[in-house]
C-alpha cells in the first residue's frame, strides 16, 4: 500500500501497461520531454524512449487518427488530448472512424486504442477549458467511455483500457489529479463497466462520476449526521459499458434515486440512467428520481461563478434533504 | 521524377525495358477490370439494382493500376468513398464488390459497408473513407506501426484535388515529414471537387503539389493517365519509403468521366473538356502503349474478353445473391462480435 496522487496514479498506470506491453506506444502534445501539461506524464519519456513516448504537433486529427491507424495495424496506442473540450476538433475519429471501422468493414478491422483527456471545472479555466464532455462520447456506438475517480482506480481502469479491443476515451478529472488515495502494490487491473458501491446506505441511491463521487460522499456524510438520512453512493466509473446491475441492484434496496453529474444538463448521463430505471425499476421507486447537474450554461471562469454552476457538497446534500424530507 | 510539363512521349523499342512485358500486360488488364466493373456499377444504378449513392472512377483508371501495380504483398491502402477502383486494384474479386454495391451476402462486407467504405484487410485494402482527409492522419498510423516494428511496408492514401483545403490534410502532411514516415499520398486531381471547379476555390494552381514545400518535400505533378508513368512515380516513392526517406506527395492530373455520384450530371463542365480528356483516356493510351511495344492484338482482345466475362459472371452470381442474414443488423459493434453497452 501507498499513498498516491491520481497525478502519479496516471504516470504509474501508463507505466505499468507500457512495461508489460512493447507494443503499447503513448503520443500527445508536451507529454514527452515537458512530461505533460498537468505533469501527468513526467518520467515516461525518460523512463522508455522518445521511440514510444512521442511528443506531436499541435495536431488533434493527427494524433487521434495516427493512433487508430496504428491500432487497425498491431500496435496499442494511447493517445492524449491535452483538454477534453479540444475532443471538439477532432471528433471526427470519436464519432466517425473508430467507433465504426468494425461495424463498416464487418469485423475486419480493429481499434484497440485508449485517448485520455483531461476533462472537467472546478480550476477556473472557462467555457473552453472546464466542460464535462463524457456525454459527447458516450451517445455514440462502438465506444466505451470511462471516468476513474480515485488513484487506484486510474491505475485499475487505466490498464482494462489498454488491454480492452474496443477504442476507449478515458476521462481524468482535472480538479482530481492532485488528490491522494491508498494503492495497492504490484499490477493493478480491473474490469471496465463495473460500478463501484463507494458508501452503502438504506435511504437513497446517488450516482456520481469523477469530481463528483468525493462531492456525493461529503454530501452523504453531512445526510447521515445532520439529518440522520443513509445514503448508498455508486462511483459508476464507466458509461460504456455500463453497470446496470449494480445501479439496478441498489434501487431495489433504497427505492430513492439521485444523480449527481457535472455535464450541462441536457443529454447528460444521468438522464440515461433515469430512463433506465423509469423502464425498469419504477415500481422500486418511492419517488421522482432527481437529477443534480450543472445548469444548462457554457462554464464561466470566475471562482464564485464557477462554483454555484458545479453541483457542490451543500446543493447535493440539500436537494436529497429536501426530497427524502418534505 | 516525371512532371507533367516535361513529361518524355512513351519510349518505344523492346517490352523488356524497366517495367517489362508481363508488368504492362497486368496493368492493362487492371485497368480493364475497373473500367469493365465500374461501368457495370453504373448500369446497375439504372436499373435500380445498386441504390444509395456510389462515386465512379471511369477515367482515373490509371492511377489505381499504376500505385497498386507497383506495390508488394502487405502494402497498405487507404482510399476514399471513390475507391472502387483501388479495391479492384488490390485484386479484391469483382463480385465481392459488385455484392457490396448491390447489399448482397456475398458482398465484402455483407452489405455493412456499401459503396463508400470497401475495405479487404486481407488484400490490403485498410478501408475507404467518406470524411474528406480521415485517412489521410489514418495512413500516417499504419505507416508509423511499420516504423516501429521496422516493417518494410508502406502505406499508400490516395483522395481527390478537394481534400487538399481540409485541415486533415495539412496535419498529416506535417505528421508524417516530422515523424519520417513510410507513406505516400496520392492527390488524383480530377480538376473538380463535388461540383466546383478546384481552381475556383483554391489558392494555388497545383493544389496538393505546390503545398509540398511546406512540409519539405518535393514537388510531384504527373500525367495520371499514363499507367506507365504512375507506375514509375509510385516505385520511387515506395523505394524512397521503404528506404526511410519519409513520405512522398504526388499530384496526379486525371479526370472523371462520369458525374461525382449517381445523382450528378456534370452540367458544370465546360464545353469540350470531356471531348478533350477522352482522347487521352488512359486505356485507349495503354492500348497504343502496348501495340507500339509489340503485343499482338489478339493478346489485347483475350484480355478484353476475359474482363468482360468475369464481370458478366460477377453480376449474374450478385443478382443470384441472398441478401444479408438480418441478425447482422447488430453484430460486431464491439470487439465481443455483438452491441451490448450494458449488463
Ligand atoms: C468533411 C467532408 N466535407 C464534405 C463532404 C462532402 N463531399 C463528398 S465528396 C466531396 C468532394 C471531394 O472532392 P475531391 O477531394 O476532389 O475528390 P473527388 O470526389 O473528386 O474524387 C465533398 C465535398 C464530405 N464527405 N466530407
Ligand atoms: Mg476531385
Amino acid at each position: 500500500m501507498a499513498e498516491l496522487t491520481y497525478r502519479d496514479a496516471v504516470i504509474r498506470g501508463i507505466a505499468q501497461e507500457m512495461t508489460r506491453d512493447p507494443d503499447v506506444v503513448f503520443i500527445g502534445e508536451d507529454i514527452g520531454k515537458a512530461g505533460g501539461v498537468f505533469k501527468a506524464t513526467v518520467g515516461l519519456y525518460d523512463q522508455f524512449g522518445p521511440v514510444r513516448v512521442r511528443d506531436t504537433p499541435i495536431s488533434e486529427q493527427a494524433i487521434l487518427g495516427a493512433a487508430m491507424g496504428a491500432a487497425m495495424t498491431g500496435l496499442k496506442p494511447i493517445a492524449e488530448i491535452m483538454f477534453s473540450d479540444f475532443i471538439a476538433v477532432c471528433f471526427d475519429y470519436i464519432a466517425n472512424e473508430f467507433p465504426k471501422s468494425r461495424y463498416m468493414s464487418n469485423g475486419q478491422v480493429k481499434c484497440p486504442l485508449v485517448v485520455r483527456t483531461g476533462n472537467g471545472g472546478g480550476a477556473r479555466f472557462g467555457a473552453q477549458h472546464s466542460q464535462s464532455v463524457e456525454n459527447w462520447c458516450m451517445m455514440i456506438p462502438g465506444l466505451k467511455v470511462v471516468a476513474p475517480s480515485s488513484p487506484r482506480d486510474v491505475i485499475g481502469l487505466m490498464a482494462a483500457a489498454v488491454r480492452d479491443p474496443d477504442p476507449v476515451i478515458f476521462f481524468e478529472h482535472k480538479s482530481l489529479y492532485a488528490t491522494k488515495g491508498e494503492v495497492p502494490d504490484g499490477e493493478i487491473v480491473d474490469t471496465l463497466g463495473s460500478a463501484k458501491i463507494v458508501r452503502p446506505g438504506k435511504d437513497a441511491t446517488i450516482l456520481a462520476l469523477a469530481l463528483m463521487v468525493p462531492r456525493a460522499l461529503a454530501a452523504a456524510e453531512k445526510l447521515k449526521s445532520e439529518h440522520g438520512i443513509d445514503c448508498e453512493v455508486i462511483d459508476v466509473r464507466s458509461l460504456v459499458p455500463l453497470d446496470t446491475k449494480t445501479i439496478l441492484g441498489s434501487l431495489a434496496r433504497t427505492h430513492r434515486l439521485f444523480t449527481v453529474e457535472e455535464n450541462p444538463r441536457l443529454c447528460g448521463w444521468g438522464a440515461e440512467l433515469v430512463s433506465i430505471a423509469a423502464d425498469e425499476a419504477f415500481y422500486d421507486l418511492d419517488g421522482p428520481p432527481v437529477r443534480i447537474t450543472t445548469p444548462h450554461i457554457p462554464l464561466p471562469a470566475a471562482d464564485l461563478l464557477e462554483d454555484i454552476a458545479l453541483p457542490s457538497v451543500e446543493r447535493i446534500a440539500e436537494r436529497v434533504q429536501r426530497s427524502l424530507q418534505s | 521524377m516525371a512532371k507533367l510539363e516535361d513529361r518524355a512521349p512513351a519510349p518505344k523499342g523492346s517490352l523488356n525495358d524497366d517495367i517489362g512485358e508481363e508488368k504492362r500486360l497486368a496493368l492493362y488488364r487492371t485497368q480493364v477490370v475497373i473500367r469493365e466493373a465500374e461501368q457495370r456499377a453504373y448500369d446497375l444504378f439504372l436499373q435500380n439494382l445498386v441504390k444509395g449513392t456510389s462515386h465512379l472512377s471511369l477515367g482515373q483508371e490509371a492511377v489505381a493500376a499504376g500505385f497498386a501495380g507497383a506495390m508488394r504483398p502487405g502494402d497498405l491502402s487507404f482510399c476514399t468513398y471513390r475507391g472502387h477502383a483501388h479495391t479492384l486494384a488490390r485484386g479484391v474479386p469483382i463480385v465481392q464488390v459488385l455484392g457490396e454495391l448491390m447489399g448482397r451476402d456475398i458482398g465484402l462486407m455483407r452489405g455493412k459497408g456499401g459503396s463508400m467504405h470497401l475495405t479487404s484487410v486481407e488484400h490490403g485494402v485498410m478501408g475507404s473513407y467518406a470524411i474528406i482527409g480521415a485517412h489521410l492522419p489514418i495512413a500516417c498510423g499504419a505507416a508509423w506501426r511499420a516504423q516501429y516494428k521496422g516493417a518494410k511496408d508502406v502505406s499508400v492514401c490516395f483522395f481527390g484535388d478537394g481534400t487538399t483545403n481540409i485541415g486533415a490534410f495539412h496535419e498529416a502532411l506535417n505528421f508524417a515529414a516530422v515523424w519520417k514516415l513510410p507513406v505516400v499520398f496520392v492527390c488524383e486531381n480530377n480538376l473538380y471537387m463535388e461540383y466546383t471547379p478546384i481552381s475556383d476555390v483554391t489558392a494555388v494552381k497545383h493544389p496538393a503539389a505546390d503545398r509540398a514545400a511546406s512540409y519539405g518535400l518535393p514537388r510531384i505533378v504527373i500525367d495520371g493517365n499514363d499507367a506507365d508513368v504512375v507506375y514509375r512515380a509510385a516505385i520511387e516513392a515506395y523505394d524512397k519509403a521503404r528506404a526511410g526517406g519519409g513520405p512522398s506527395l504526388i499530384e496526379c492530373m486525371t479526370y472523371r468521366y462520369s458525374g461525382h455520384s449517381r445523382a450528378d450530371p456534370a452540367k458544370y463542365r465546360p464545353e469540350g473538356e470531356l471531348e478533350r480528356w477522352k482522347e487521352r483516356d488512359p486505356i485507349k493510351l495503354y492500348r497504343e502503349r502496348l501495340r507500339a511495344f509489340g503485343v499482338g492484338e489478339d493478346a489485347i482482345l483475350r484480355i478484353d474478353a476475359e474482363v468482360k466475362r468475369e464481370v458478366d459472371e460477377a453480376t449474374e452470381q450478385c443478382k443470384a445473391a441472398a441478401p444479408p442474414a438480418l441478425d447482422i443488423l447488430t453484430t460486431d459493434v464491439y470487439a465481443d462480435g455483438g452491441f451490448a453497452w450494458r449488463n
